[in-house]
């Protein structure tokens, strides 16, 4: 009895080392990214069926087998067994079915490209017929503007959103590839030039979270990073108003002058955004006399 | 004038304001100057040139591989420290000691470093040396080509190297995505060091491939039918097609982007319908083949030693060779696992994700066809049967994290994260490092006579394994904390604890790259101790245990007939007799330095074009295409070894044989 409890202390070790911690990925607050963090789990459960015993084997055949121990079997020619073959390839095929099935549903219902009200019972806290907020997101070097276009406001290396309302994110790049990513929401996504990515996702608890560019873009890489505020509905609605009263503007040419190479740029908010801007950033022609991709945003 | 000859090359390419380059030239500069001291005090230069550089003796050439392989590994852990120290250091106020311009060409230089010239010489080297012994051959198909795809390796390597003293290396990350690696972007010489040097690196590899490839289905010993080769020389072969399919697509890739960059084609810009994404399908479509031609060798290696030191038949060898075949070929449906989070639909995403987890169904057999061999079988715990050991321990979590990551969902949270370093360290750590320590370890003997040091040798493995656990297990915590890779600074000081743990893990490895070192010196000085007279110092099952240690320039005097799987075993079993009489001339290829020649031209063909220096660039490139022509008119290839030189190596044979006994 007494020798079983420092082992047991032993065994919680790790886990307490690891609850001190902040495991954002698994424990996030947003509807996607807790499911995406669910799956982790399910899928290492899975695989540890296989894993642990394969692991308790190796250890066990070592010992069993070793040449001094001259009571164990020694069969130097047996090299073949036809139901230790089926089960060799069976056990780690009825595994990956089991996880295959896993990842055709969860890839379909997680799918960053799939309109949040499509979500079945996780994301119940968000309204069904909530209309989504839209953010167009451009990664520039090395910062982040956002662009609200319902709103008619615009901020840089801050984004704002209302918790249990569905955001749309619209997603591109001015110049090399980023990936969009706030681990306490959602999954991340590039963001690339020239083209559009989509990341529909909602965040279900107030606070202030970390995003970041998770794909090294560049010198100003490790500064790219923004603050997340999720904020009820009522304290959104104060912020949109505020924005819109600072007086800024950002046109094209000042678009132009913010997009050049800058790190740790400070936040700023513009009360009016140019509305053909994100168009005309992914289409790579907000430089005048620039001819436009032709591709539909 | 000045432009045409010297381009882009000035006095300002060298980094005098760089105190840690600085140190590190005069250190490299003092230690050349002191190997070249050596060598001609030892008078060593002529028996380096006629027995090493223009050798086209597939030992050797092995052996140069895997000493290539090692020497680039010091450096390419160099990096890996600095990154470690950097990232241990590097929070709020503190910027650590390595500024971006620096440190973003540090990891980059060490993804390119550990995976073109340390693991793939090691690789190569090992096949190269192994195969045509274990296949009862006297050489490989194309013994010239084989010296020359050395050279160009070799060459590719040195550039590499160069970037550290003149001009930089890439700042892009090991795969150079554009558009960061477009001439917008990155205008100046990094890029052009990156793509010149796996150019030239990559004539090798596809050469060598070929090579290897004919050499296995052309020269087998009579008897040994595909089923009948062992599972090294399987691996080998499947690592072998997998390089002549891949390695042309690297190949135009780079030619792509260079053409970019030279002459202002817009494949993968962003403007003027160039695209990307085009660029990051084809390196991955190269790039996920690639880490099966890293693995599959070490399987090979996992399954000879399992099978020696078990004392025991390799359990389920048709279902190993299976195995082997289904991943080469699944190596090829699964490279867009590398950019789930690009954007493709969920469809495509789990396609890829599915096929991905399908690959660890013959993986997994693999590791049970190990299990099962040490299953009732005898096992000698010596060096390489350790690095097993601890390689299906460690290997198998890779393996699980891998899987994990090729969950798309799972994905979105863990890509690019610390979380992906880890696995992947796991799997090529765990996986290809330790197979070629193992392999290095079981077949030292066999190549240089002597031993390795076991007590050196057991720190050396003890200290590579615990690092690694130490180094790694961080890296998954921090990933799953939502911490991205390449960062060269954190804002979070919560994250300095779990990076100072890894920066001890990497002091651990330090010890065990250390240990080696230490190792191979004793190992060394205590060969008379060490020897290998009998030539099969571990009870081997395969044909190169039945020749000599070292092997004689010709491998067997009379080409062995196989009967088993277990060729060698089963001679043994079958009270075989050595020729010891009636030898007959050996019809064998002769040294030529073109090899070498032609490879230091395309190499200072390289670093001209990296410079734009088109004069001498061109001027190089016609040297080349004449050193090309010149040798295709040597005619004086091959030579006999007399029937009297083989009695009298035989019979010294005979005598150290019976010496022992």
């Amino acid at each position: 009895m007494r020798s079983r409890k420092p082992r047991r202390a032993l065994l919680v070790l790790p886990c307490l080392l690891l609850s001190g911690c902040d495991l954002v990925v698994l424990h996030p607050f947003g509807a996607i990214a807790t499911q995406q963090g669910h799956l982790i789990v399910v899928s290492t459960v899975l695989m540890l069926l296989i894993v642990i015993p394969v692991l308790a084997m190796t250890l066990a055949f070592a010992w069993r087998y070793r040449a001094s121990n001259s009571e164990a079997t020694y069969r130097p020619d047996w090299d073949h067994s036809t139901s230790l073959e089926l089960l060799i390839w069976s056990a780690p095929l009825l595994i990956i079915i089991a996880l295959g099935a896993v990842t055709w549903i969860s890839t379909h219902t997680l799918d960053p490209y799939r309109p949040l009200q499509a979500l079945k019972a996780p994301a119940a806290d968000a309204p069904a017929c909530a209309t989504p907020l839209i953010v167009e997101v451009v990664a520039l070097d090395w910062k982040w503007l956002f662009i609200y276009p319902q709103q008619g406001v615009a901020s840089v290396n801050e984004l704002v959103a209302p918790v249990n309302v569905p955001i749309r994110f619209e997603i591109t790049s001015s110049s090399v590839m980023n990936s969009f990513y706030i681990p306490a929401l959602a999954g991340q996504i590039y963001a690339m030039p020239g083209m559009q990515t989509e990341l529909n996702a909602v965040i279900n608890h107030a606070g202030t979270y970390e995003g970041f560019s998770a794909n090294y873009s560049g010198a100003g890489f490790s500064g790219m990073h923004f603050r997340f505020h999720a904020l009820a509905q009522a304290d959104f609605d104060a912020w949109i108003h505020a924005t819109h009263g600072n007086g800024a503007m950002l046109s094209k040419s000042d678009y132009l002058r913010l997009a050049q190479p800058s790190e740790r740029e400070p936040v700023h908010r513009y009360a009016g955004v140019d509305a053909d801007l994100y168009a005309a950033i992914l289409n790579q022609c907000v430089q005048p006399g620039t001819a436009c991709r032709a591709m539909q945003p | 004038m000045r432009e045409l000859v010297f381009g882009r090359l000035g006095w300002e390419a060298i980094p005098w304001h760089e105190p840690i380059l600085l140190g590190t030239f005069i250190a490299v500069a003092l230690g050349a100057i002191a190997l070249l001291a050596l060598i001609t005090y030892f008078r060593f230069w002529g028996s380096l040139w006629r027995d090493w550089i223009t050798s086209i003796d597939h030992k050797k050439i092995g052996i140069m591989y895997v000493i290539l392989g090692l020497v680039m590994l010091l450096r390419g852990f160099s990096d890996a420290v600095l990154m470690r120290a950097q990232q241990a250091m590097s929070f709020g106020d503190s910027t650590g000691f390595l500024p971006p311009h620096h440190y973003d060409q540090v990891f980059t230089a060490h993804g390119v470093i550990m995976i073109f010239f340390v693991a793939m010489p090691l690789v190569t080297g090992l096949m190269n040396f192994v195969v045509p012994l274990q296949i009862g051959a006297r050489d490989v198909a194309f013994p010239f080509l084989n010296n020359f795809s050395f050279w160009m390796t070799a060459s590719g390597a040195a550039l590499v190297m160069m970037s550290l003293f003149v001009g930089e290396f890439a700042r892009t990350g090991w795969l150079a995505y554009p558009p960061l690696s477009g001439i917008a972007y990155s205008p100046d010489v990094g890029v052009d060091y990156y793509i010149w040097s796996l150019q030239i690196a990559g004539v090798g590899t596809l050469l060598s491939g070929i090579n290897l490839i004919v050499t296995i289905v052309k020269m087998r010993a009579p008897g040994m039918s595909l089923m009948k080769m062992p599972v090294f020389t399987w691996t080998a072969l499947c690592t072998n097609v997998l390089i002549v399919a891949a390695f042309p697509v690297l190949t135009a890739v780079l030619a792509l982007l260079s053409l970019d960059r030279y002459v202002g084609t817009n494949f993968f810009t962003s403007t003027l319908g160039g695209n990307a994404m085009m660029y990051v399908n084809l390196i991955w479509i190269w790039g996920h083949p690639e880490v099966y031609i890293l693995i599959l060798p070490a399987f090979g290696v996992f399954s000879e030693i399992v099978a020696t030191f078990a004392g025991k038949r390799l359990f389920g060898y048709a279902s190993m060779v299976y195995a082997t075949v289904v991943i080469t070929i699944l190596s090829y449906l699964v490279w867009l696992h590398h950019f789930f989070t690009m954007g493709s639909g969920a469809s495509v995403n789990s396609f890829f994700g599915i096929t991905t987890m399908i690959i660890s169904i013959p993986t997994g057999a693999k590791i049970f066809n190990w299990l099962f061999t040490m299953y009732h079988g005898r096992i000698r715990f010596e060096l390489p049967m350790m690095w097993t050991v601890g390689f299906i321990c460690t290997f198998t979590i890779g393996g699980m994290t891998g899987v994990l990551l090729a969950v798309p969902p799972a994905d979105f949270v863990l890509h690019n994260s610390l979380f992906l370093v880890a696995h992947f360290h796991n799997v090529i750590i765990g996986g290809v490092v330790f197979g070629m320590f193992a392999g290095i370890t079981y077949w030292f003997p066999k190549a240089f006579g002597f031993r390795l040091d076991p007590f050196w040798g057991k720190c050396t493995f003890w200290f590579w394994l615990v690092g690694f656990w130490f180094a790694f297990t961080p890296l998954y915590v921090l990933g799953l904390m939502g911490v991205t890779r390449r960062l060269s600074h954190f804002d979070d000081p919560g994250l300095q604890i779990w990076f100072e743990i890894a920066a001890f893990g990497a002091a651990l490895i330090f010890l065990g790259i250390g240990s080696f070192i230490v190792q191979v010196i004793v190992s060394v000085r205590n060969r008379a101790r060490l020897r290998d007279t009998t030539g099969d110092p571990w009870n081997g099952r395969t044909l190169e245990w039945s020749t000599s240690s070292p092997p004689p320039a010709y491998n067997f005097a009379f080409t062995p007939i196989v009967h088993d799987n277990d060729a060698w075993t089963d001679m043994k079993n079958n009270q075989y007799d050595r020729p010891v009489e009636g030898f007959i001339p050996i019809h064998m290829p002769k040294n030529t330095g073109a090899g070498f020649v032609i490879a230091m031209l395309s190499a200072s063909c390289g670093f001209a074009l990296i410079w734009h220096m088109w004069l001498p660039a061109a001027v190089a490139f016609a040297a080349l295409l004449l050193a090309i022509i010149v040798h295709s008119f040597n005619y004086d290839r091959d030579y006999h070894v007399s029937a009297a030189e083989v009695l009298r190596v035989e019979a010294a044979r005979t005598l150290s044989l019976a010496g022992r006994s």
